[in-house]
């Protein structure tokens, strides 16, 4: 008996005009795990992460088909409630976008647009608590006030990811989200992966297969659009069982 | 750089040294003589427009003074009459002041929401096509020639007033503030627009990311962002309205008395000096005065464009 999907595709196909993005994708995702999506530039990896969270509902002409099941209800549903399940599906970016705010307003804003502000001191409570996760709290609960923008780029990625944790979500994608961090920022952050998947499920897009190989329980490997492969990490990385996926880890392209 | 690269590549090509040797002899007649000159056109043209804007304040001062040795300076800022041919003439400035603030403060009452709520309209919600539709709109809406407008507010703006305040004249300052409104919409538009527009796509997809609505993007992420180029906005939309003349001096009525309300025919400082220059006699103290009503004027525009150019600088940061 398999384990219960988190999130589970069903012949998802997606078009950016006319362009065929995802082809027949089937994949479920655990909770409470981390999920790499690997691949080449340009495979689609980024775009079935924004199927998640409905954010390519954004770029005109996109036309989905086939279903997204998280928690056994199809968000492809007209009738989704798109802001609850941005709440429930957080998401991450390539380079950290914090907002040009203070680090506490940053913060109040995900709580004040879900009518989660209460009082005062709850506010400062789950802002502390969300720093505190992402392992800023102590470096900045004396600025709180200072603008977002003059933290180093892996404070604001981390800023980011405490945004998104303190709407108390359930699953949180990454998109490629150490791309514009050095290594040993990337590093603090994977470990910092690590850490949340004991609470959250975590999907996280990378053309970085060590990150892949580092942080990740299960991996997908998608190439043009189609996803090759889905196991185990370390079955992905020693004994995969598609010749492309194998020369894919190889180096052989990509 | 480019010359030592030019000479090492004639030393190591023998047959095309005369080639390279001529090429090396051009490039060293610009640098030793067509740099230097084009160099110094431009830094003269750039100091030029310095000492002109200073040339202006110098000669606007000069002629200002003169008055002072005739007029008190307190009874110039003070005074509360403008008669400048009743016997002895008075020179008060406060109420053609208090009719440029009233005119100006009408303005932005009624520019200021409408300008940023289109700009908002055109840089976020309105489609493409309707954008580029707007955005034409707005350029032909600037290149409206005042004294146009002006003839538009004599003729059908202020009767329309008239019969709807029941006034005894529609010449009054709502008129021209309506106008003026008008006129300053297209700088506020643009560049508010601009300022909005510049706000990192990133920022709109990180709100929309967290489940923020449009609105709610837009209300608290992009406008706060785009805060200071907005104000900048506003600053030279106002630096506009308050140096209009030609609107002013056609449909305000043309009173020079303290206002008590901008349903009362009023006039501004720019309208009293178009209006007075022609009648005066040059160097009578009229004259003088109407120098030293440009001055004040100057010193106002100067502040708010001075404001204007602090938050655009911010706004650059």
């Amino acid at each position: 008996m398999e384990p219960q999907a988190k999130i589970e595709t069903k012949d998802l196909n997606l078009f950016y005009g006319t362009f065929h993005a995802l082809t027949d994708v089937n994949i479920r995702i655990p909770a409470r795990a981390v999920t790499a999506i690997i691949g080449p530039s340009g495979c689609g990896k980024s775009t079935l992460l924004r199927c998640f969270n409905r954010m390519n509902d954004l770029v005109e002409h996109t036309q989905v088909t086939g279903r997204i099941a998280i928690d056994d209800q199809n968000i492809l549903e007209p009738q989704t409630d798109l802001i609850a399940l941005r709440r429930k599906v957080g998401m991450v970016f390539q380079r950290p976008n914090v907002f040009s705010l203070s680090i506490y307003n940053n913060l109040k804003f995900g709580l004040r647009i879900h009518g989660m502000l209460s009082r005062r001191n709850e506010i400062r409570q789950s802002v502390r608590t969300g720093l505190e996760q992402v392992g800023l709290w102590d470096d900045l609960k004396d600025k709180l006030s200072a603008n977002a923008h003059t933290l180093t780029l892996e404070q604001q990625q981390r800023l980011c990811i405490a945004r998104v944790l303190i709407l108390r979500p359930d699953i949180i994608l990454l998109d490629e989200p150490c791309s514009a961090l050095d290594p040993i920022a990337t590093l603090r952050v994977e470990e910092l992966l690590r850490v949340l998947c004991k609470d959250y499920t975590l999907v996280i897009v990378t053309h970085n297969m060590q990150q892949a190989a580092r942080v990740s329980d299960f991996t997908g490997f998608m190439y043009l659009g189609r996803l090759v492969e889905f196991a185990d990490t370390q079955k992905i990385f020693t004994n995969p069982a598609e010749q492309l996926t194998e020369d894919y880890i190889r180096g052989s392209f990509g | 750089m480019p010359n030592n690269s030019s000479e090492s590549i004639a030393s190591h090509a023998e047959p095309r040294r005369s080639e390279a040797g001529m090429l090396a002899s051009v490039t060293r007649w610009r640098r030793k003589i067509g740099e230097p000159i084009i160099e110094l056109c431009i830094r003269l043209s750039g100091i030029l427009v310095v000492v002109f804007v200073f040339l202006i304040f110098l000669f606007l001062l000069r002629d200002s003074l003169s008055l002072f040795r005739q007029y008190p300076l307190r009874r110039f800022l003070f005074g509360t009459a403008w008669l400048p041919i009743s016997e002895p003439p008075q020179f008060g400035v406060v109420p053609l002041l208090l009719g440029s603030i009233y005119v100006t403060l009408g303005a932005i009452v009624i520019c200021v929401p409408l300008g940023v709520g289109s700009a908002m309209f055109i840089a976020e919600v309105a489609p493409k096509h309707l954008k580029n539709v707007l955005k034409s709109l707005v350029e032909i809406l600037a290149s409206i020639p005042s004294v146009v407008l002006g003839f538009l507010g004599i003729i059908w703006l202020a009767p329309v007033l008239r019969n709807t305040f029941h006034l005894s004249t529609g010449m009054c300052g709502l008129t021209g503030s309506l106008l003026l409104a008008f006129m300053a919409l297209p700088t506020i538009i643009s560049i508010s627009e601009d300022a909005l527009i510049s706000v990192p796509r990133t920022y709109r997809e990180a709100a929309f990311g967290l489940g923020a609505t449009r609105w709610q993007t837009l209300w608290r992420i992009v406008l706060p962002s785009a805060s200071s180029g907005i104000l900048a906005a506003v600053m030279l939309g106002i630096g506009r309205v308050v140096g209009e003349t030609m609107v002013v001096l056609m449909v305000t009525g043309n009173a020079p008395v303290i206002p008590r309300s901008l349903l009362q025919p009023l006039r501004t400082l720019t309208a009293t000096i178009a209006g007075e220059m022609g009648e005066t006699v040059g160097g009578s103290d009229h004259y003088y005065a109407l120098f030293a009503v440009g001055l004040v004027l100057f010193a106002i525009t100067f502040t708010i464009n001075l404001v204007a150019d602090l938050f655009l600088r911010r706004a650059r940061k």
